[in-house]
């Protein structure tokens, strides 16, 4: 595994519209900072999040794929978070199956007022990736052309 | 592949300061779908808007990417702009430079390169992106308002005064709320009956007002402009409509010794009882609980003596359910429960009281009719200590991390009447900080320290001990001449915190409007956007959406009361149109989505696929009522045969976001 400072990973962030993105903008009003490695796509909710997608970003070479989403019980859609808490838990049990270490992956769970805890998030997870390195297990998989 | 037009904009320097706006604008330019990209200052402008809408004309746009702010500030600006130009708002994306890229990094290397990728991810979403149309759905002119506290009550007046139809549900027998055991009003101490009661009358006389006391919110469906609302009726035993509030059955009822909640607890109560004389609607109730006839069967005693026949034993709860466009919660408050604060021996001596307690003593229909007393010996008490912040801006964890907001003021209040009615009193009020913000305040509080001559003393009470003489040693610190303070006090007065009633949670989530940390309920923004929920037709008044005082309460209300009509003038809204979808190709009419649906927006219907005359072929697929579908996109994943999918999030969409981010 190559050691490199200068290696900047590739992370995808998928923040429902409500709290996790509201969240996300918070963090930017507050001007709290967090690399700029971390790209956020909007969902409506965490629940609209396939397993799919997080797999689909690992295919195409992402290093770290993180989920946010409302606090459990704070759903805007009432229950939308407790369902994506489910079929996440359910990916996480087979990812190192498929070759992808567990730790690339996370869900959070940020409110729409927690713009510092998004930044710190962000910042912690960044850390994490950057520790674990390259996703190269997956690179069998990628569509190179 | 779409004709798409990029535009950037520099938001002054908020973006330009840390991305180089030219740099993404031409970068983007050379994506091969874009065929027009620019850059300018204030995109939101008029006269950016109009860059965008010439834009689209000259170049024959079929798709806009604005790289901007957060689409949550402009994505409706900017939808219509493209709307106004012939393109359909819907083929609009928003790539967040501002406040998820500019504002955060400080590299403009950096910055520059991750507004790219974001402007990229945009644009392959915007290929995606299918032209939708919003549907419309009627009003119901009708509006429901939770809580009938001064809060509510102003709510409703101003509603029902444009001419709507307004229901109060009161879970209390009676409305008027907190407003109607406090005595006096700072900072103009004037009487708060007075003021309130006549309101609390119009409220019952106004024929657009229905008054649903001790009632209680059970259930809510439904979304923006057509709620439907499940109202549980609780058995009063007492027929409201033959009732005249004669109160008979509350002098002759034989049970005397329930509690008090009007009184706080402070003196008792019969079973049958009426909370207050001026109470709306002025019916008795038959306190189940403590009540004769039901623990035992037999009394029965205000049956015979009701002369109108209102008493009614077998009453039961019962619901009914009503349409609403609108809701305003208006759930109010509590003081916190001070029983965990050991060191104030509220639990160990009747003389440490709250503030509302204290209130109610003050107030001419309380437990001691006015007199200022004690309640263990009904002595009057010559020093009384009034201890401030207690539970409030609390970081220990015990209490609130909030301000009360009106503690300074009630205390000064409460200082001031002391000091009034009965110079030969010491007064003492230990604080943090007085705070008086607001018309007139702080020229009351200055006149409870001049005029009156109030001990104000910066410093927290460090132990309160009931003695065996039955005075309360008070140890305190000053805090400006540092030394320590020994009181022997008759009366100890806690300016206890208040925080949101019991009952907001589980309305919020009812309501699916969302709460913060301290179950206050969150504003759609805490500026501009005060009195709404960020669900839509849900508004808030008074507070259980923050700590405030009657007159901001008040103002609230018609705060609410006026954005409720602005809903209710309506007579259709349109809907979101990013709603599910269901393939019906692809459908097996399996009931996952069904079951996942948090709105019951899906149903099954048998369709006719049948390509021949002699093969009949009748499948039973997912229909999404579009009206009702809130677009959460729960079903789009649980789909076992990917038949649903979520137009304005659909999967290709982001499959290709994901895409361009990992390029």
């Amino acid at each position: 595994m190559q050691i490199n400072n200068e290696f900047k990973p590739k992370i995808v962030a998928f923040c429902c519209n409500w709290c996790s993105y509201a969240g996300a903008d918070l963090a930017g009003t507050n001007r709290a900072n967090y690399p700029a490695d971390v790209k956020i796509i909007r969902v409506p909710c965490s629940c609209r999040v396939n397993p799919m997608f997080i797999l689909r970003a690992f295919q195409r070479g992402a290093d770290g794929v993180i989920l946010c989403g409302c606090h459990p019980g704070d759903c805007h859609y009432t229950t939308g978070n407790y369902y994506a808490r489910r079929r996440m838990t359910m990916l996480f049990s087979m990812l190192s199956y498929l070759g992808i270490e567990k730790e690339r992956t996370r869900v959070e769970w940020v409110s729409a007022a927690e713009g510092a805890k998004f930044a710190a998030t962000m910042n912690e997870f960044v850390e994490t990736i950057t520790n674990l390195g390259e996703n190269k297990r997956l690179e069998d998989l990628r569509c190179k052309k | 592949m779409r004709r798409i037009g990029v535009f950037v904009c520099h938001c002054g320097t908020n973006i330009a300061g840390t991305v180089d706006v030219k740099a993404v604008a031409e970068t983007l330019g050379k994506e091969p779908a874009v065929v027009f990209s620019t850059d300018y200052p204030y995109m939101c402008s008029e006269a950016g808007q109009n860059i965008i809408k010439e834009a689209i004309k000259e170049h024959k746009l079929e798709g806009v990417v604005v790289c901007s702010c957060s689409p949550r500030m402009h994505e409706a600006t900017f939808r219509k702009t493209v709307q106004a130009a012939g393109l359909n708002p819907y083929l609009l994306e928003v790539a967040n430079i501002r406040e998820q890229c500019s504002w955060i990094h400080k590299d403009k290397t950096e910055g520059t390169a991750k507004a790219i990728v974001l402007g990229r991810a945009a644009i392959a979403k915007v290929q995606l992106n299918t032209p939708l149309i919003a549907g419309e759905s009627p009003v119901v002119k009708r509006a429901l308002v939770i809580g009938g506290g001064i809060a509510g009550i102003q709510t409703a007046l101003d509603i029902a005064d444009a001419g709507y139809e307004v229901d109060i549900v009161e879970k209390q027998p009676t409305i008027g709320g907190k407003m109607t055991q406090i005595d006096k009003t700072f900072p103009t101490l004037d009487c708060s009956s007075c003021i309130l009661t006549p309101k609390m009358v119009d409220c019952a006389q106004n024929e657009k007002i229905t008054i649903y006391s001790y009632s209680e919110v059970e259930a809510v469906t439904g979304f923006v402009g057509n709620f439907s609302v499940k109202i549980r009726r609780k058995a009063r035993y007492v027929d409201e409509t033959k009732c005249t509030g004669c109160g008979v059955c509350t002098e002759k009822c034989p049970v005397k010794n329930v509690p008090n909640e009007y009184n706080l607890g402070m003196d008792n109560r019969h079973a049958a009882y009426i909370p207050f004389a001026q109470a709306i609607p002025n019916v008795a109730v038959i306190d189940a609980a403590h009540c004769n006839k039901f623990k035992t069967g037999k009394c029965g005693l205000c049956q015979k003596l009701c002369s109108a026949g209102a008493i009614n034993y077998e009453q039961e709860d019962t619901i009914i359910e009503e349409k609403y466009g609108a809701i305003v919660a208006a759930t109010g408050y509590n003081p916190i429960s001070v029983d965990k604060y050991d060191e104030f021996a509220y639990s160990q001596s009747k003389d440490v009281v709250t503030s509302l307690e204290f209130e109610r003593i003050l107030k001419a229909d309380g437990p001691t009719e006015g007199h200022l007393q004690r309640m263990s010996d009904g002595k009057q008490p010559k020093t009384i200590v009034f201890i401030q912040c207690v539970g409030s801006r609390d970081t220990s964890g015990c209490g609130k991390e909030y301000c009360s907001k009106i503690c300074c003021m009630y205390t000064a209040k409460h200082a001031m009447y002391c000091r009034e009615k009965y110079p030969d009193t010491e007064v003492y009020v230990f604080y943090i900080d007085v705070r008086t913000p607001g018309k007139n305040y702080d020229e009351f509080y200055r006149r409870a320290v001049e005029q009156y001559g109030v001990h104000y003393i910066k410093g927290m009470v460090g132990k309160v001990s009931p003695k065996a003489d039955g005075t309360l040693h008070v140890q305190a610190s000053d805090l400006i001449s540092n030394e320590q303070l020994h009181i022997s006090a008759d009366m100890v007065v806690l300016a206890a915190a208040i925080e949101p009633d019991k009952s907001a949670r589980p309305l919020a989530t009812m309501l699916t409007a969302s709460m913060d940390t301290n179950d206050f309920f969150t504003e759609a923004h805490a500026k501009l956007r005060p009195v709404e929920s960020p669900t839509a037709g849900v508004f808030l008044s008074g507070v259980c959406q923050g700590p405030k005082d009657i007159p901001e309460t008040v103002a609230q209300a018609g705060a609410a009361a006026s954005k409720v009509i602005g809903l209710l003038a309506k007579n259709k809204l349109s809907c979101n149109p990013c709603v599910s979808q269901s393939n019906e190709a692809m459908c097996n009419g399996c009931s996952t989505c069904a079951n996942v649906c948090p709105y019951g927006a899906i149903t099954y219907e048998d369709k006719d696929f049948s390509r021949r005359k002699d093969g009949s072929m009748i499948r039973r697929v997912a229909v999404v009522n579009e009206a009702v579908c809130q677009g959460c996109g729960a079903c789009t994943v649980a789909c076992p045969s990917g038949a649903m999918d979520l137009k304005g999030f659909s999967t290709s969409q982001i499959m290709a976001e994901v895409d361009a981010i990992c390029k």
